[in-house]
């Protein structure tokens, strides 16, 4: 029974000095818990805030883009098939005016997928080295090296890009130095922390027992990377890997520093190109707003805005199948 | 000691000292293990059973800093030799842990890992294993169907099952068993207990328990272990009715623990 009292005592101490009378404990319950009640409400509307105005920026945002972005097909009569599949891209030609931007979205997809192949080796491999294989020393050191990649602002890797890595495609492998293959480089470097960070969790988040598991049956360290944990973290490792690919495939400024910006539909990887993106920033500038020209750049970023929500379709599958 | 006695045994644990760091987790244990015995190791939590047992197989190497001394002879070799080959002392020392682990792949594929990992990869020579396996330990008819299922379907205690499977699909010599049943529910454990009583004709068994009951139903030795020492070691039915020494008096009837 006292110790039943104890709490409520000591809470009421600063009440019961003040009034100086004992106020019936049903009083003090009702009391309280409408107090209580208040700053519930309160802590609920903010959040409630939060959340709608994150909503709605996230909605207006994708119904301006999606009515800007149909507005070339609609309005100016571009065609749909021809933007998708054609590779003729000049908007300026006052006689005949051409609109397929086909090339640009070949080189969003080429650097995206090019920049993962390598990128996605290296992250994982990384992250399998941090979790096991040097999960101490290995961490403290690898752990900065992944902040500090991420917190390069993307004009510098641009600029690298641009200093280093052109001329030395140009002198060493061959053809102009702005490339594909720059840009794939440059995004494979940007996208390594992503890549690396995720999979360290995924790999991170296993549980002990896994690993246990498969040493107690005699299995190495090899054979348990390769063979439980691996499998085991395949969802997780995927995810990281997407996300990647998402950021690459949204990247506009560095790569736009390296690619070479070329309409035409590149035939090898050392072939100048352009994407999306680069198209957008380049001629966001010079072209009147409502013209046609500025209405497919609406457009391409409307495929953009479509390929993040694919991308984030294909996340949310890969993390549904994860089973632990 | 005498010849005869020194075939008999499976595990011959002289002097043996462990410490995490500062912390001596055990203190001069000799443990002899007989052949095709099932031997119950008991005490309060922090005694240093789980501890003993994980060096048998050297699981224990994976906590780091852990230092030994002494002998643990497995089939007349020190294992804490340098030279000892690792993959053949679990392949010979299999272990079933606290809770079922089984990987997140097929029942199939869990129960051939272990053979897989030494090599056999003959269909056939890995079908005749898993079917040998899982019938050892009763499973074979509640899963014969679905081989290809993912094994985190399976119950608790069809998954602890299935984690002693895998571990005898190795043709282990002994068999660890960390509190197997500690995670399961009575009807799961009795047929656990069950599979022990079974498995004792063809395996060395130690096992680990917080229940007395189970290491008095189960086991043919006992070993109580107290803070880092072995109290007394001796058969079952000595330890839980005429016991030598007072703590362990003291805690089979309760009065500490």
């Amino acid at each position: 029974m006292q110790i039943c009292i104890y709490p409520i005592m000591t809470y009421f101490r600063g009440v019961w000095c003040i009034m100086e009378k004992i106020i019936p404990a049903k009083e003090r319950l009702t009391k309280s818990s409408k107090n209580r009640m208040d700053g519930e409400l309160r802590g609920k509307i903010l959040v409630i805030l939060c959340a709608v105005i994150m909503i709605s920026a996230t909605i207006s945002i994708t119904i301006f883009l999606g009515t800007k972005g149909l507005q070339s097909f609609i309005k100016n009569g571009v065609s749909l098939i021809e933007f998708l599949t054609s590779t003729h891209w000049n908007p300026t030609n006052q006689a005949s005016p051409e609109y397929g931007a086909l090339p640009f979205i070949f080189g969003s997809f080429a650097v995206t997928f090019l920049a993962a192949l390598i990128a996605a080796p290296l992250g994982i491999g990384a992250a399998i080295f941090m979790t096991e294989i040097a999960p101490s020393w290995g961490r403290k050191i690898l752990q900065p090296v992944v902040e500090l990649l991420v917190g390069i602002p993307s004009v510098v890797y641009g600029f690298i890009g641009l200093t280093v890595l052109v001329p030395f495609v140009r002198a060493h492998v061959g053809g102009l130095g702005f490339s594909l293959l720059s840009g794939m480089i440059v995004l494979s470097v940007m996208i390594l922390p992503t890549i690396t960070s995720i999979a360290t969790d995924a790999m991170g988040t296993l549980p002990k027992n896994l690993r246990e598991g498969s040493y107690a049956l005699g299995a190495t360290r090899w054979q348990t990377i390769r063979k439980v944990l691996i499998p085991a973290a395949l969802p997780g490792l995927l995810t990281a890997v997407v996300l990647g690919m998402a950021r690459a495939f949204g990247e506009a400024l560095a790569v736009q520093m390296v690619i070479g910006n070329v309409r035409n539909l590149p035939s090898s990887i050392l072939d100048a190109s352009a994407t999306l993106t680069t198209i957008i920033t380049l001629n966001m500038g010079h072209t009147t707003y409502g013209s046609v020209e500025n209405n497919t750049l609406w457009s391409m970023g409307l495929i953009l805005l479509v390929m993040s929500f694919a991308f984030i379709l294909l996340i949310r599958y890969l993390s549904s199948r994860r089973k632990l | 000691m005498s010849t005869p006695t020194l075939t008999r045994q499976v595990f011959d644990i002289m002097d043996l000292n462990l410490w995490y760091g500062d912390h001596h987790a055990l203190k001069n244990i000799n443990f002899p293990i007989n052949k095709k015995e099932v031997t119950a190791i008991i005490g309060p939590s922090g005694c240093g059973k789980s501890t003993f047992i994980k060096t048998l197989n050297l699981m224990i190497n994976m906590v780091p800093k852990v230092k030994m001394t002494g002998e643990i002879n497995f089939n007349e070799k020190n294992i804490l030799d340098e030279k000892i080959d690792l993959v053949e002392l679990r392949k010979n020392v299999g272990m079933v842990f606290q809770k079922g682990n089984p990987f997140p792949q097929s029942i199939y594929d869990n129960v051939a890992y272990g053979p897989r990992v030494h090599g056999i990869t003959k269909k056939k020579h890995l079908d005749e294993l898993v079917i040998k396996a899982l019938m050892d330990v009763a499973l074979w008819e509640e899963v014969k169907d679905r081989l290809t299922a993912p094994a985190l379907g399976l119950s608790g205690g069809q998954q602890q099952r299935l984690c002693i499977a895998r571990a005898l699909a190795t043709k282990p010599d002994v068999l660890l068993m960390d509190e197997p049943t500690s995670a399961l529910d009575p009807i799961s454990t009795l047929k656990i207990e069950e599979l022990i009583l079974e498995l004792k004709e063809k395996y060395t068994i130690v096992i680990v328990t917080h229940n007395m009951q189970q290491a008095s139903r189960v086991s043919d030795k006992t070993a109580f272990f107290l803070m880092g020492e072995l109290i007394e070691l001796d058969s079952t039915s000595t330890i839980f009715s005429n016991p030598k020494d007072s703590r362990t008096e003291g805690y089979i009837t309760g009065r500490f623990g």
